[in-house]
């Protein structure tokens, strides 16, 4: 499934673990949250990622923030924003590494799941199909500054500090 | 009044851009409808019956004249040369098409306006007094909090995909117009006992199915605390709200059901893991945004104006309007004017694009060019000299906008209903013709003194029946419109909702049910006692009785 943000697609070196597969020793692998006990448990030598359905407690995974390298969020459908709180409380909670949107998220969103601390969308081919990579990059940057103080996508400038910015100019 | 910075107008001209492609790229079939609707709800346009309509928003309901000029040429250019004032302060344009959707949004930011988030599962256009700034009783005008939410809210990242619509007004004085106590965040601002300002924050109230008044969930949060504590309960009811059923989904659900104690509690968890100083909108903002709300400059006047009592005692037409329409202001020699848009047999809240030029003039002769939409569907012009009253009253009396009924028994608040709304069960605009035609005459209408009736088309509420003191909710019964009538509704610091009577009406009944209901009223109340007033002290039974009594 393709997964990009508004620097285009990204590479996909990780792996979705397939329903009833043993945990393997090797390589990057996604495995869901109800498997991650044994994935951890696990003498890996590859990263961990865990898929979180989006009626999670972000403060659960919190403990276990040092041992993984990717947390995706589902999106069920792309009128249920959830996923954006769950994204700034695992933000807010300290987690620094990979944070996906997985899911039917639209490109029109992209800016709004960037601010919320998602690093990149990954979406179904069919979706993809309809809404090419332009479509992502162009949508991200039709808004170039927004109001909020605090999240932001790479690339749009905030409006409170480009008033502070032109105060300072007019001296 | 705010004007817009360039930064606010890059905002609103990118936004513009921004719809014109997404409806491009529904034509192209990038875009499904299912993906394509909360976007174009987002911009305001939403599918009716027969049409697109379109819903602009006005910012706590304050307008300047230009605005007002650009909505009457709108009105013309893309509709049907008129357009409909709601019970959210804003304007909904009825016939518009799909195609001319950008060039409106276009025109509108023009002259700072736009039809953001006037629709859709996302933060709503603030509401609140549309006397603010020149209310005798106000402590602190509730504008530049408004205009603080509305930038905070416009494009939220994180609440544009809610479980349902959210709705916040603010009140600067002790005597609530804005219905704080019905919205899903109602803000009163006031002093604790240091003198400090801030809100008392209202959570959870609401109307439509589940109609619910709101309860305070921080008695005295300061001023500077406003967006982190609102981004908290933001967060707490979009992961936590209902997603499972659109009727459900409310925030007043979510605090129904949780329970009080419980969700401020949440709120409480939440808002203690936020960084409060860099959520907080920056004090040099907030002081930009309160120099836009400086008083205009008011002249020293004496209190009466002999000119006001020289017109009073020539015309009474006009001593009938000014004793109905008028609203106390702060100054002396000063007065608010209330501008009925509820005409005998019109459709409430309606304004022809000609009205809206009269209401603009009288705006930049008499009133500092500015105007305000009130909840009530009205217009308000909120400083004007009394000197200046006969003159103003005489341009409105030329454009059929003398109706001097304001709180009164025709005064109707209505939602769209069955002529518009898809959603509708039944009709509302026909019902409050007929009611203001059986009640017209003035001298009745005075006698009678304040009374609210309000009619919503469908359970969805858009008319607030639940907090009218007399409400008409139109249903639908195998086929044919009737009518359920609620008793006691308050929107103010006062609120209550509205008990059911009992059977409904039907289409042809209902006038003269309310009527009968009036009638009780005369016969039963004491001197100076309002409806609401004797309605409580007598409760439901002897109105019941003048209901019913005929049936059995």
């Amino acid at each position: 499934m393709p997964l990009l943000n508004e620097k285009g697609l990204q590479e996909e070196i990780w792996r979705e673990l397939e329903d009833h597969e043993p945990i393997p020793l090797e390589g990057d692998v996604i495995v869901p949250q109800a498997r991650l006990e044994e994935a951890l448990a696990a003498p890996r030598t590859g990263r961990t990622g865990v898929a979180l359905p989006n009626t999670i407690e972000a403060e659960t995974l919190q403990p276990l923030f040092n041992r993984l390298s990717l947390i995706t969020v589902e999106f069920p459908g792309f009128g249920d924003g959830r996923g954006f709180s769950i994204a700034k409380r695992l933000r807010g909670l300290g987690w620094r590494g990979e944070l996906w949107a997985d899911g039917r998220v639209i490109a029109d969103q992209l800016a709004y799941l960037r601010a919320c601390g998602f690093d990149s969308a990954r979406i179904p081919e069919d979706l993809f199909a309809r809404q090419p990579l332009e479509d992502w990059l162009a949508a991200a940057k039709t808004i170039s500054a927004a109001y909020q103080t605090e999240e932001r996508a790479p690339g749009v400038a905030s409006i409170l500090e480009q008033r502070k910015a032109a105060r300072a100019a007019r001296g | 009044m705010y004007r817009y910075d360039e930064f606010d107008q890059r905002f609103v001209e990118e936004r513009v851009a921004q719809f014109r492609d997404q409806a491009r790229r529904r034509l192209s079939g990038a875009l499904t409808e299912e993906e394509f609707r909360p976007l174009r709800l987002m911009n305001g346009l939403y599918l009716q019956l027969h049409a697109y309509m379109l819903r602009v928003a006005i910012p706590y309901g304050t307008l300047s004249s230009a605005q007002m000029r650009k909505l009457a040429d709108i009105s013309e250019r893309h509709d049907r040369g008129y357009g409909h004032f709601t019970t959210r302060q804003n304007i909904q344009y009825n016939w518009i098409k799909l195609e001319e959707t950008a060039d409106i949004l276009a025109e509108l930011a023009s002259v700072q306006m736009h039809a953001i988030q006037t629709s859709g599962n996302c933060i709503r256009n603030v509401t609140s007094d549309p006397f603010a700034g020149a209310a005798a009783d106000e402590f602190e005008d509730p504008r530049p909090t408004g205009e603080l939410i509305r930038q905070w809210s416009s494009l939220h990242p994180e609440f544009s995909f809610l479980p349902r619509k959210f709705k916040i007004a603010v009140t600067g004085s002790p005597n609530d117009r804005a219905a704080v106590k019905a919205h899903d965040i109602g803000l009163r601002m006031i002093r604790n006992e240091d003198g400090d300002l801030g809100y008392e924050v209202i959570v959870g109230g609401g109307l439509g199915r589940t109609p619910m008044i709101g309860k305070v969930i921080r008695g005295f949060l300061p001023k500077a605390e406003l967006l982190p504590y609102l981004e908290a309960v933001m967060r707490v009811y979009n992961l936590h709200g209902r997603r499972d059923n659109k009727y459900k989904a409310r925030i007043k659900i979510l605090v129904h059901e949780m329970g009080e104690e419980p969700f401020r509690k949440e709120v409480e968890r939440e808002y203690a893991r936020l960084d409060v100083e860099s959520l907080a909108a920056p004090a040099e903002e907030v002081e930009r945004i309160q120099a836009y709300f400086a008083p205009p400059a008011l002249e020293n006047l004496p209190e009466e104006s002999k000119a006001f009592e020289r017109a009073r005692t020539a015309d009474p037409d006009f001593r009938i309007w000014a004793e109905t329409n008028l609203h106390p202001h702060r100054a002396p020699g000063y007065t608010s004017v209330v501008i009925s848009l509820k005409p005998v047999g019109g459709a409430p809240g309606d304004a022809t694009a000609e009205q809206m030029r009269v209401a603009a003039e009288a705006a930049d002769l008499w009133a500092f060019g500015e105007l305000r939409v009130t909840h009530e569907q009205n217009l308000v012009l909120a400083h004007v000299k009394k000197d200046d009253l006969y003159p103003l009253y005489r341009k409105l009396a030329g454009a059929g906008l003398d109706s001097a009924n304001r709180g009164l028994v025709t005064d109707i608040i209505a939602c769209p209903g069955l002529d518009y709304c898809a959603l509708a069960t039944a009709r509302s605009i026909p019902i409050a013709q007929r009611l203001t035609e059986r009640f017209a005459d003035p001298k009745r209408q005075r006698d009678i003194g304040p009374l609210s009736i309000k009619i919503s088309g469908c359970i969805n509420a858009c008319g607030h029946h639940h907090i009218g003191h007399i409400g008409i909710l139109g249903l639908d019964k195998a086929g044919a419109e009737f009518y359920q009538l609620t008793l006691g509704g308050d929107p103010t610091e006062t609120a209550a909702i509205g008990e059911r009577a009992g059977a409904g009406f039907s289409a042809e009944g209902v006038v003269d049910a309310i009527e009968r209901l009036v009638d009780r009223y005369l016969e039963i109340r004491e001197p100076s006692e309002t409806f609401l007033q004797t309605y409580r002290r007598t409760g439901a039974e002897s109105f019941k009785d003048a209901l019913y009594a005929e049936a059995g």
